[in-house]
């Protein structure tokens, strides 16, 4: 029934979603000692057997299923079985998380300390603080929350014990770990570790399995890991992973346990901590390496403001009641249950539908700040205009007109209420002023020194490349933001962009267009596989409701007052589409025999600063790394580029051919028939 | 209870007598008037061999001593006295006659059930309510001439139109009745079925065999649609042991004696069979061979498929039985193996030879508490790994050990009541057990003294290594008590808004504890979900233990006040917790036989027929040519309680189809003996539209290659 309830958005302004209640606002009136020091008894699923983690990692241990991969590597490499049994409790210490209220209560303290500092207030959902209670009792429960920042585990953990639940047990990256000091502190306070890729080994996969399915058949403490395995450094949701989300669906489909609860859990931030950060690693500056002394010297971040937090616990779903009709369980009762298979295809089409649908649970609760809003306007106005800036009132406007269409569009939208528009812009952008400039009542994004995005005169210290570079910080950051609006709009705007690429008002080949560019950009946004006739049947819906479109049996036809919603729609979509036509535009031109993967994106980033600066991109966002993996994944997954294996391992062949069709079609100069939709 | 077997026969009838306690009292000689139609005894047989057999159980007329529409005998029956307190009437158990002061506050509050709320049943039954019989006259004429006893009384065949399923149990309570056979025969011997079978293929009459009526997978349901005439072939009057064979320890019976007067009169020989199935009052052999019935005592004397030598059948084409008595056989698949369990879709089973034990010298009941469930099975998984289990061993949980608690009839010394109280205290205080996890295990163990005692030493070693705690004989006895009142408390509960049934499962032994925990769970969210009122009684346990696995037993009940529909939602959520079983990795029963597919839903059918599919391919009967179809495999799917009786007859032809199927061909009186291996007696067709359940008649000639026997099978 929970499900349902998450599923079905016929209507998205009939979504009814809870009210917030800030936890920081208890902090502030009251001691953080004794907060930190107080009673905690949560109550824990009641099939729980009480355990120490240390006997947990014994459990894990003498699992069948880890004997038996004992049993098979030892036969196979040639080792002692002793050897192999030593080497997997190894693995499990340097994995195994060992959760001590001490420590927990001494990150109450120091977390209370520093949010109070950061943010302005920590939004939190308090009725799904309760459907969260209930389900804990009753099934074991796997947390999801949304990834966008380091502090998403580190807040889920303190809302837990503000609220007196059962802390979760978390899967975190190996690179933690290497934290010195710090890994072993978020070890105590429930992290466990994960090697980021451990394809082959066998042993591992067996004894991480084994571990967290552990946890859930005994009903050691809720589960949580990120579905999108790592944070988002663009703000839009990832495809999701779905080996965690496997393994914990395991104990429920091999009926070790009734049910198994499933929450996501949607965070969002005002301002996210990583902000220029997550922008200069898309542009190549690579990640810094976690450590310690990395952390202090992020300490500076400390004076700055960060706004609210939003927190939503979405609807519980019951795996029992969406797993009901899609997996026949009975297929488990064939092989001994501790023998590892793999899944078979209806169960990965179940998980992988569910992995999707739970990501979209996800994005639907992203309370969505005025600032997303401001900054979709900002970038469209500056990609659009050479004149600088945008009047501010011309923004209110705008940005007042847009969140009438996003709510309609059933996003999630906090505004304030009783308050003036323009001091909700006004704030909003004041928050933001490292991005935005108000100069002569003109708003513009900060782009360095220069006034305009094209290559003007710059200051001798600067090369134009890195003056490019310095702006599309600026521009990413942004786009961050209002990337975390884009699933509101993603599908009206592929039906938008199909229309105008189609340029036809035929429905047929507009949903041939739209059935392609879904396709192409099936990396870069959630768009659940083989859903496409809903999706398209569920942007008309949201079109014609606004009265922007008109559908008919035959036509698809944009009504005078649509115009404004449409050419905003499109323009939302068209950074990525150009950005995928460059990407093609480098493959056709300059691609050699021999680029490999590792080099693509060097080459490419180059490729298209060269573009940029000559004039024949406009889109600074092409430069994310993001966007090119996931054109990249694309032409992969569509055949157009092949991996070869062998000698030439990682070398990419290019089907020029393929590859430049793909570039007409996005490009409108080539009609996305049918022929090569079936083709792709 | 010891004694030596080798005394006189004044000595083993004592222990015979005692056994009877045990198993299920003491029994009155019953009137036996015929006042129905004919009334010729069966001299086709020669002299009766055993001279005691006189003494029947099961009259012509079952409703002189048996409900017509509740479990068990007239006069037993849980009632709640005067002053409100429940009581077991009769005299023919060791509860009979006892007050049940615990019964009351258990129904109050496992159920919510008040005695406020009744809902009681229609006290007679309403003769005009049953349609008028539907005769063959030529049929009936013929049948005159062979001068075996029928009737078409209302009462007779009302009887013999259901089981007892919670639905038609419930139908019956409210008077509703629907179609019901139009005849009632009673053969008396076997060549009394070969005459009446051939006469139905003959006149195109349905037959459906009745032999104790216990069935609990709506076997006995008439089609609705069916307006041939409908025969009901009652075995009850084939109750002879035809003799008994001492030095290979075989009898030969006649497969309608129901199991208290096969073991009485074999206990009479110093023998028992040992097979005892909780119905074993009222099934009867012919039904166990029918559906692959299993016993408490599979352990010492084995299921039903171990007992068996030899069978045998009269189908439409004729008797099949093996021209030999031999232990085993490896000529092609068992022929044994297509009879058992076909549950009754291939003919009527007339004799059967049964191994036989003597006697046992000593009996012993016992019983083991446990700190949790989960303790219970490991234990009940050590005792079959090391092979050592007891005549019968059982797991209840903590719900069915409550249950069993609130059964125990009032004592009347102030000295018992305190020492259980003494007791309760040692184990909830003493030891740490909490009284809402712990659970109980009951033991029987039976042979020879001294290896009684030194097994039960052994098997209470194990317990003890489990963390159990030997609990006394009493605490055993009264648990296999329950299974043969529980039947009767079903009526009780009916009488106040609950009703209830069980079923059960196979699974292996990995799989028990999820199964067990999955299924009740599955079972109290289904009720709440279909909007039950009250929290159900929710229960299970373990019974049999194997190499492999162990077969588990569910109780369901629900009080079922404010539900418009309660027959429906307690079928939804049978189905839903079969569905459950299957998802572990449980088999769609044990014992019972599949649930029939009228009353549950078309998926449900689906994954029967899945079952029905790795049946065949177990049984290796993959003839070539044969491809199951759904319908013959939903025909295999089907049915029949062990303790059922048989069902054979002809369906109505499909709508549409061709006349020539609707001629069945003659039995050959006296046909070939058919062995395995052996060329066919007759060719047969597997005919298209298979009716529901009922046998199809051959035409036509033999679709390609099929083996003889197969084509048999499938039609």
């Amino acid at each position: 029934m929970a499900s349902k309830a998450v599923y079905s958005h016929r209507d998205p302004l009939l979504k009814k979603r809870d009210d917030f209640e800030d936890i920081l606002e208890e902090r502030r009136n009251s001691s953080d000692l004794r907060y930190a020091l107080r009673c905690y008894t949560p109550v824990l699923y009641r099939g729980a057997t009480p355990c120490k983690s240390s006997a947990l990692k014994s459990m894990a241990l003498q699992a069948d299923q880890i004997h038996y991969v004992i049993k098979q590597v030892s036969k196979e490499t040639g080792r002692t079985t002793e050897e192999v049994e030593e080497e997997a409790s190894a693995i499990l210490e340097e994995m195994a998380h060992h959760l001590q209220l001490s420590t927990v209560r001494f990150f109450a303290f120091a977390l209370s300390k520093i949010f109070k500092t950061l943010f302005k207030s920590i939004c939190v959902n308090e009725e799904g603080i309760q459907r969260l209670q209930q389900a804990i009792q009753e099934h074991p429960v796997v947390l999801l929350p949304s990834h966008r920042s380091y502090m998403d585990f580190l807040l889920m953990s303190y809302i837990l014990y503000t609220y007196d639940l059962a802390l979760p047990v978390i899967a975190a990256g190996m690179d933690f770990m290497g934290m010195k000091f710090v890994g072993e502190m978020l070890r105590m306070s429930g992290a466990f570790f994960l090697r980021r890729s451990f394809g082959g080994d066998r042993l591992y996969w067996a004894v991480f399995s084994e571990y967290v399915k552990t946890i859930i058949r005994n009903g050691f403490a809720p589960v949580e890991f990120f579905l999108e395995g790592t944070r988002s450094r663009t703000s839009k949701s990832l495809t999701p992973k779905l080996g965690l989300l496997n393994i914990v669906m395991d104990p429920f489909l091999k009926g070790e346990v009734f049910d198994i609860t499933v929450v996501p859990v949607s965070i969002s931030y005002e301002r996210i901590l990583e902000e220029t950060l997550y922008a200069r690693e898309l542009l190549g500056v690579p990640k810094p390496k976690e450590s310690t002394s990395a952390l202090f010297k992020a300490r500076k971040v400390l004076s700055e403001d960060y706004g609210s937090i939003h927190v939503y616990f979405g609807q519980p779903v019951s795996v029992r009641s969406i797993a009901e009709g899609r997996v026949d369980r009975c297929q488990f009762s064939l092989v001994p249950r501790h023998i590892p298979k793999r899944p078979n295809e209806d169960v990965q089409s179940f998980v992988n539908d569910a992995a999707y649908r739970l990501v979209r649970a996800q994005e639907e609760n992203m309370v969505l700040k005025p600032w997303v809003l401001l900054a979709s306007v900002l970038l469209q106005n500056q990609a659009a205009v050479q004149e600088p800036g945008i009047a501010l009132d011309e923004l209110t406007e705008k940005v007042l007109w847009l969140r009438h269409l996003s709510q309609q569009y059933g996003a999630f939208l906090h505004w304030p209420d009783h308050t003036p528009p323009s001091e909700v812009v006004s704030s909003s952008l004041s928050l933001h002023r490292g991005l935005v400039r108000i100069s002569e009542g003109r708003v513009q994004l900060a782009l360095a020194q220069g006034t305009q995005a094209g290559p003007v005169e710059q200051p001798s210290s600067f090369t134009p490349e890195e003056e490019l570079l310095n702006q599309a910080v600026v521009v990413l950051s942004c786009a961050s933001y209002r990337n975390q609006a884009l699933h509101v709009f993603v599908r009206p705007a592929l039906v938008a962009t199909a229309m105008h690429t189609s340029s036809s008002n035929n429905k047929q080949e507009i949903f041939n267009t739209f059935n392609f560019l879904r396709n192409i950009f099936s990396n870069e946004f959630i768009l659940c596989p083989g859903a496409t006739v809903q999706d398209f049947e569920e942007a008309c819906y949201l079109l014609v409701k606004t009265g922007a479109v008109q559908v008919t049996q035959q036509e698809v036809v944009v009504t005078e007052r649509g115009q404004r919603t449409v050419a905003f729609l499109t323009a939302m979509l068209e950074p990525f589409l150009q950005g995928y036509q460059v990407v093609c535009r480098f493959l056709c031109q300059e691609a050699a025999e021999t680029l490999t993967e590792k080099h693509f994106i060097p080459l490419v980033r180059k490729f298209i600063l060269k573009q940029i600066l000559a004039g024949r991109l406009r889109h600074v966002e092409a430069l994310s790394s993001d966007l090119q993996k996931n054109a990249l994944a694309a032409l992969l997954r569509l055949g157009a580029v092949r991996k070869m294996n062998g000698e030439e391992q990682g070398t990419l062949k290019v089907s020029k051919v393929m590859v430049n069709s793909l570039e007409d079609t996005l490009g409108g100069k080539l009609p996305s028939l049918k022929a090569i939709v079936a083709r792709l | 209870m010891a004694s030596n077997s080798s005394g006189g026969s004044s000595d083993r009838q004592r222990i015979a007598k005692q056994r009877l306690r045990i198993i299920a009292g003491h029994l009155q000689r019953p009137a036996d008037d015929d006042s129905a139609v004919g009334a010729a005894e069966c001299t086709a047989q020669g002299s009766k061999t055993d001279a005691s057999s006189e003494e029947r159980t099961v009259p012509r007329r079952r409703h002189e001593i048996m409900k017509w529409n509740g479990w068990g005998y007239s006069d037993s029956k849980f009632v709640y006295n005067k002053k409100g307190q429940a009581e077991f009437t009769g005299k023919r158990y060791r509860l009979s006659g006892m007050i049940i002061p615990g019964l009351k506050d258990w129904m109050e509050n496992t159920f919510g059930a008040t005695l406020q709320h009744k809902t009681p049943a229609t006290p007679i039954l309403n003769s005009s309510a049953v349609q008028a019989p539907t005769l063959n006259e030529v049929f009936v004429e013929e049948l005159k001439s062979t001068h075996i006893p029928f009737s078409h009384d209302a009462e007779d065949r009302v009887f013999r139109a259901h089981g007892h399923c919670l639905h038609e149990i419930f139908a019956l309570r409210e008077g509703k009745i629907g179609r019901v056979p139009d005849l009632v025969v009673w053969p008396s011997c076997h060549s009394d079925v070969e005459k009446i079978v051939e006469l139905a293929c003959k006149h195109n009459v349905c037959l459906i065999p009745y032999g104790g009526g216990t069935s609990v997978s709506s076997a006995l349901e008439c089609p609705p649609e069916e307006t041939r005439s409908i025969v009901s072939l009652d075995t009850s009057q084939m109750n002879r042991i035809l003799w008994i064979d001492e030095k290979n320890l075989t009898a030969h019976v006649e497969a309608g004696i129901v199991g208290q007067d096969l073991e009485r009169l074999l206990n009479e020989s110093g023998y028992c069979t040992g097979h005892e199935p909780d119905s074993m009052e009222f099934s009867s052999l012919g039904g166990w061979v029918a559906t692959r019935a299993s016993g408490m005592k599979k352990n010492i004397y084995g299921n039903i498929e171990d007992l068996v030598i030899h069978i045998k059948m009269v189908t439409p084409q004729g008797v099949i039985e093996k021209s030999c008595q031999c232990p085993r056989m490896s000529t092609g698949p068992d022929v044994h193996h297509f009879i058992m369990g076909s549950e009754g879709t291939l003919g009527v089973v007339t004799e059967v030879t049964l191994k036989i034990r003597p006697v046992p010298e000593y009996q012993k009941y016992g019983s083991v508490v446990f700190p949790n469930f989960e303790q219970g099975v490991a234990c009940l998984r050590e005792v079959a790994k090391q092979r050592c289990a007891p005549a019968s061993i059982r797991l209840m949980d903590n719900e069915q050990f409550k249950f069993g608690h609130a059964l125990k009839p009032q004592v009347s010394s102030i000295f018992t009541s305190f020492l259980d109280g003494l007791k309760k205290l040692y184990i909830t205080k003493f030891k740490g057990f909490d009284p809402n996890r712990l659970c109980v295990a009951t033991l029987l163990f039976e042979g020879d003294r001294e290896k009684v005692l030194q097994h039960e030493k052994q098997v209470y070693t194990i317990a003890a290594k489990f963390g159990g705690l030997a609990a006394g004989e009493d605490n055993g006895q009264r648990g296999y008590m329950l299974t043969f009142v529980i039947a009767y408390l079903r009526d009780l509960g009916m009488d106040y808004y609950v009703i209830g049934e069980s079923f059960e499962t196979s699974v292996p032994w990995d799989r028990v504890l999820d199964i067990c925990r999955n299924v009740k769970a599955r079972i109290v969210r289904e009720c709440k979900e279909k909007g039950v009122q009250f929290p159900p009684l929710s229960t299970c346990r373990v019974t049999q233990t194997y190499d492999a696995g162990a077969c588990v037993y569910f109780y369901f009940a629900f009080n079922y006040r404010g539900l418009s529909d309660p027959i429906h939602v307690y079928e939804e959520v049978e189905h839903a917790a079969r569905e459950e079983i299957l998802a572990n990795g449980g088999s769609l029963s044990h014992h019972h036989g599949a649930p029939t597919g009228s009353r549950l839903s078309q998926r449900a059918r689906r994954v029967q027929a899945r079952c029905s599919i790795s049946w065949w391919t177990a049984g290796e009967v993959a003839a070539p040519g044969l491809v199951p179809q759904p319908h013959s495999l939903r025909r295999f799917g089907r049915r029949l309680r062990a303790k059922a009786p048989l069902r054979l007859g002809w369906p109505r032809p499909p709508a549409g189809a061709e006349a020539g199927v609707r001629t069945p061909s003659r039995v050959r009186s006296g046909a070939p003996v058919c062995t395995m291996g052996q060329e066919p007696p007759a060719p047969v067709a597997q005919s298209e539209g298979a009716g529901d359940g009922l046998l199809q008649p051959p035409a036509g000639p033999s679709s390609g290659n099929t083996h003889s026997l197969m084509s048999l099978i499938v039609c």
